[in-house]
């Protein structure tokens, strides 16, 4: 009975080829997407684990130096003496054949076990580890450059993370030309019973346990929480694909069904065999989407990796690994979609009426009960959209706000189309408009779900197209104040720093050192920086909020400014007062703006600076000139310092700008993905509608128009539902930038940025919807003018 | 002569036999023919043809002098537009117009649109408390009405009706028969009417039957 139940169910895909290719497609278009964003995800993360791994950040406490970067060897033999189980650890960089290689020098004496990089056996290799030449262990892909820059030996090891290398302390010391410096202790998890505490022993020094995560994974949380918003979002408009064409599949079986049923198949395997086809075709389609996402992965990873390197230092693989959970998850994500996407058509098989006439209704034939339905759904989805922007906070509530948002927009959709169309009947003159705009109303059943997929892709290129170009325009603004400077020029040393200084005094108009630390406060790292009281600071700072005489009071010492990030993390204000290390708990006197920076920062007047820091390297100076070529040339011939050294303005600004457009590559091309998948939605239903209109337009092309004018008309149909569409598009679209730059970026990155509009823009995107419509309508619409009239005229002779 | 067929044949593709041979047919304003056969014997098939639907694989149509093997597409579309009434069994009105609507369409369509007389015509057919009404929300008898009313309200020359009361019952058919055949009388078109049932027949001027693809009387 199964057997011929199921023989029965799948003639239907083999007479309708083209709607199983619709179904498998879509699914796989949704599943692609998604698992793509996934894939990169998984790849960046994995990468934070191994180099945290590597240091053991993830399960074993750490003590930091609580100012600067590095700590005296001496402070690791003094707390061994006292009794504390720690082990060194050196961290930095250099560069090998011309890419950044991260050398992390460890103890394995000391070392815990795990600490250890994979493949180092111990015995008899820990002499050839410690001892010179020594050995490095780096990712395969960075050995070779490695090796060639450096006399140790250079093992490739896989569990490494990509342009990282873990060798013996001594050794990388030696390598980073730091001798006698470390930059962290690793505390061992066991340790004897009554040594000092340390306050007592380090005071200068900071306790962070494991559980606090590495800093690079949770500087880079925001980043990969928006690209997998942006797969999801992508998803979900490929589920109203599958969406469609699942219950066109159902519809047009429903004969079928009733048949099954008369002929004595009982409801529960009808579903059951219905879920089994779906589950099976919701495989096929996970596999063949998760091979499109590899692809989408392996062409977009190469600009997350460089986005992640320049925004936060983050070191990730250029190329993906396949991880079985990432399979299973792209798996799962399908069969789930497809369950949600059929669950409706389910419920309507199960509750088909066994004597109703077994004839297919019109697909997804709308009433006004279910627009009804669906705005009022609309309404309490916008409701919780509001209550989530009023009362939520953080990433989440921000994208439960957008989330609730754009849902609400997509079910709203077709209750405001359908009123346009309406009020475009009432308004129209002549038997052919009004059956036009009558007739296009009646094909919003059909269509909505494709309407409702290109309007959540319109909106989301809207609001993330104003949000980028929002973001572009106060950046390159906020750069030109921010980079007053005209030479940016960094010493090798502590004594040719103080060379430059002499020999640049009377030479430029103003050096304005550009000294800092790495501290951390309220166990966040975050960057102090000395500043001169200087009018390049007075007139040019970017300023969002001070009190009165904020630079007076900042040239004193009295008191400091902190980055917008730091200030919205820890809840800041103007006014306030903010603990800093070296125990001075100053007044903030303003706020400043610090966009693409990931990590709090505070401004000290220089003096003050100085005092409290003594330590801090005096190395970068910005030099104001009016002719920063000239003094560029002669630092040259003077210092012979390299190029990297002594940078102008100009290449900042572009570095900075290239970070900029590269960490929007990878948001551009979702979009245009997520735009091609709805285009790909309109096209299927179109198709598949076209089919079924033919009863009813053969009774207009018989009662006296021609095949060609009714395509015409149809083309006409799908340009007017994609200009409606976008119309309710811009205000969505507006509404998801003000999240995006007034929650979202907030709550991820810690900016506020102002909103510009960009109609242009919109325009453009106008043009390139009409053109997807026009170009998804003209194929039905060229089938519809080719028809024969045998085939129209099959309508009225029953026969179809 | 408003309706002139000459010798038309038509074999469809993949067909064994022709549908259609040597099939020659007169008809005039004011007469009414009824064209009977066995299912699959070609009445629909020369209803189309009649109509400007279809082409002929040999012989010519006429309608009104015109020879429509001598129009485009958008010739036969103008012609059917302006001199041809038709009437399916499936009624096959226009879902997304309500009846008034439907029943104006066809005539202002053609620019003749007379709405005291769309008026009237549905006053007669007994349709003017459902004008409102979408073509789902009507019986199959109303729904036939509002199909004669359509065509009629274009005041056609030339009325083709395929089984208009096939899908009714007999005393529905009937009514609808006899509104048909007052009305086309009224406005003085001719009308060739294709049933199967020779008691429909019996009650126009004049009979042919069609098998096997030729005319007999």
């Amino acid at each position: 009975m199964m057997a011929a139940g199921l023989q029965a169910l799948l003639s239907h895909w083999r007479r309708r080829p083209g709607q199983l290719a619709t179904l498998i497609l879509g699914l796989a278009l949704a599943t692609a997407l998604w698992s793509g964003v996934q894939a990169i995800n998984a790849e960046a993360r994995a990468s934070y684990d191994r180099a945290a791994a590597a240091l053991g950040e993830t399960r074993h406490a750490q003590l930091l130096p609580a100012v600067g970067e590095t700590l005296p060897q001496e402070r690791f033999v003094a707390l061994r003496r006292e009794g504390w189980l720690v082990s060194p650890v050196i961290d930095g960089r250099i560069e090998a054949a011309g890419t950044s290689v991260r050398l992390i020098g460890i103890d394995p004496l000391s070392a815990p076990g795990d600490v250890a990089p994979r493949g180092f056996k111990g015995g008899n290799g820990l002499a050839a580890f410690m001892l010179p030449p020594g050995e490095l262990y780096t990712h395969p892909d960075t050995a070779p450059a490695l090796a060639a820059a450096v006399g140790a030996s250079v093992i490739p090891a896989a569990g490494i993370a990509p342009g990282t290398a873990i060798g013996d302390v001594g050794l990388v010391q030696r390598l980073l030309d730091r001798p006698g410096q470390l930059t962290r202790l690793i505390v061992l998890p066991d340790q004897p019973l009554g040594r000092p505490g340390l306050d007592q022993i380090a005071p200068d020094m900071t306790l962070r346990t494991p559980d606090q995560g590495s800093d690079v994974a949770r500087l880079t949380d925001s980043f990969h929480l928006n690209l997998a918003a942006f797969g999801l979002l992508s998803f979900a408009v490929g589920l109203f694909i599958v969406h469609g064409a699942i219950g066109l599949a159902f519809e047009q079986r429903r004969p079928v069904f009733r048949t099954l049923r008369a002929l004595g198949l009982p409801l529960s395997r009808l579903i059951a065999l219905l879920v089994a086809e779906l589950l099976v075709l919701a495989s096929l389609a996970a596999v063949l989407g998760m091979v499109l996402g590899y692809g989408i992965a392996t062409a977009l990873l190469p600009d997350v990796a460089a986005t992640l390197r320049g925004l936060y230092g983050a070191d990730v693989a250029g190329s993906l690994s396949l991880r079985p959970a990432w399979w299973a998850a792209g798996l799962g994500i399908a069969l789930a979609g497809t369950t949600l996407a059929a669950v409706g058509a389910l419920i309507r098989v199960a509750r088909l009426p066994l004597l109703a006439p077994a004839q297919p209704r019109a697909w997804a034939r709308g009433n006004a009960g279910t627009i009804r339905a669906q705005a009022g759904a609309a309404a309490v989805l916008a409701l919780v959209s509001v209550l989530a922007a009023r009362y939520g906070t953080g990433l989440v509530a921000g994208f439960a706000m957008l989330g609730a948002l754009l849902l609400a927009t997509a079910l709203i959709l077709p209750a405001i189309l359908s009123g346009a169309l309406a009020l475009g009947a009432r308004l129209a003159r002549g038997a052919l408009a009004e059956w036009f705009w009558a007739d296009t109303r009646q094909q919003l059943p059909g269509l909505s779900l494709a309407l409702m997929a290109l309007l959540l892709a319109l909106a989301a290129n809207i609001g993330v197209g104003t949000m980028v170009s929002s973001f572009r325009l106060t950046f390159t603004g906020w750069l030109d104040q921010r980079l007053a400077s005209e030479l940016y020029v960094t010493a090798r040393d502590e004594a040719e720093a103080e060379r430059l200084r002499a020999w640049l005094a009377p030479r430029a108009d103003a050096v304005l050192p550009i000294w800092s630390v790495e501290a951390r406060v309220a166990d966040a790292p975050v960057f102090l920086y000395g500043v001169a009281d200087h009018p390049t600071y007075r007139d040019h700072w970017p300023l969002l909020d001070a009190l009165p005489g904020v630079w007076d009071a900042v040239a004193a010492g009295e008191a400091i400014l902190v980055n917008e990030q730091l200030a919205l993390r820890q809840g800041l204000a103007p006014g306030d007062g903010l603990p800093l290390p070296g125990g001075w708990t100053p007044v903030i006197a303003g706020i400043y703006s610090d966009y693409g920076n990931p990590t709090g920062q505070a401004l000290i007047g220089l003096d003050r600076f100085t005092a409290l820091y003594p330590d801090a390297p005096r190395l970068r100076y910005g030099l104001r000139t009016d002719d920063p070529q000239a003094l560029s040339r002669a630092l040259t011939e003077e210092f012979g310092l390299p190029p990297e050294n002594l940078i102008d303005q100009a290449a900042i600004k572009a570095f900075s700008l290239q970070v900029f457009e590269r960490t929007f590559t990878v948001t551009g091309a979702l979009n245009v993905l997520t735009l091609a998948i709805a285009g790909f939605a309109i096209l299927t239903s179109l198709l598949t509608l076209a089919r079924m209109r033919q009863p009813q337009l053969a009774p207009v092309w018989a009662l006296g128009l021609t095949r060609a004018r009714l395509a015409r008309l149809e083309v006409l149909r799908a340009l007017l539902l994609a200009a409606l569409t976008l119309a309710c598009a811009v205000p969505a679209g507006l509404a998801l930038a003000w999240a995006l730059l007034n929650v979202i970026n907030v709550a991820a990155f810690g900016w506020r940025l102002p909103m510009h509009l960009f109609p242009l823009d919109w325009l453009r995107l106008g043009v390139l919807s009409a053109l997807a419509a026009v170009l998804a309508a003209l194929w039905p619409a060229r089938r519809l003018a080719r028809t024969p009239p045998s085939e129209l005229l099959k309508v009225f002779a029953h026969e179809r | 002569m408003l309706l002139d067929i000459r010798n038309v044949a038509k074999t469809f593709a993949g067909a064994d036999a022709p549908v259609l041979s040597d099939v020659s047919l007169a008809l005039d304003r004011g007469q009414s023919l009824a064209l009977t056969g066995e299912s699959g014997s070609g009445k629909s098939t020369f209803l189309h043809l009649a109509a400007g639907l279809d082409t002929p694989d040999a012989g010519t149509v006429a309608i009104d002098g015109t020879v429509l093997g001598t129009l485009d597409d958008a010739g036969r579309a103008r012609l059917r537009r302006g001199t041809v009434g038709l009437v399916f069994q499936q009624f096959n009105l226009i879902p997304s117009l309500d009846a008034g609507a439907n029943i104006a369409f066809q005539a202002r369509l053609a620019g003749r649109h007379d709405a005291a007389w769309c008026a009237a015509l549905a006053d007669r057919l007994g349709l003017s408390p459902h004008l409102r009404k979408y073509p789902e929300e009507l019986s199959g008898g109303q729904q036939q009405r509002v199909a004669i009313a359509r065509t009629l309200a274009a005041r056609p020359a030339l009325v083709l009706a395929d089984e208009p009361t096939g899908n009714l019952d007999e005393a529905t058919g009937d009514a609808v028969l006899t509104l048909l055949l007052e009305l086309v009388a009224e406005t003085g078109a001719g009308l060739l009417l294709v049933t199967h049932s020779t008691r429909l027949a019996d009650r126009l001027e004049m009979r042919r039957h069609l098998s096997a693809g030729r005319l007999s009387q």
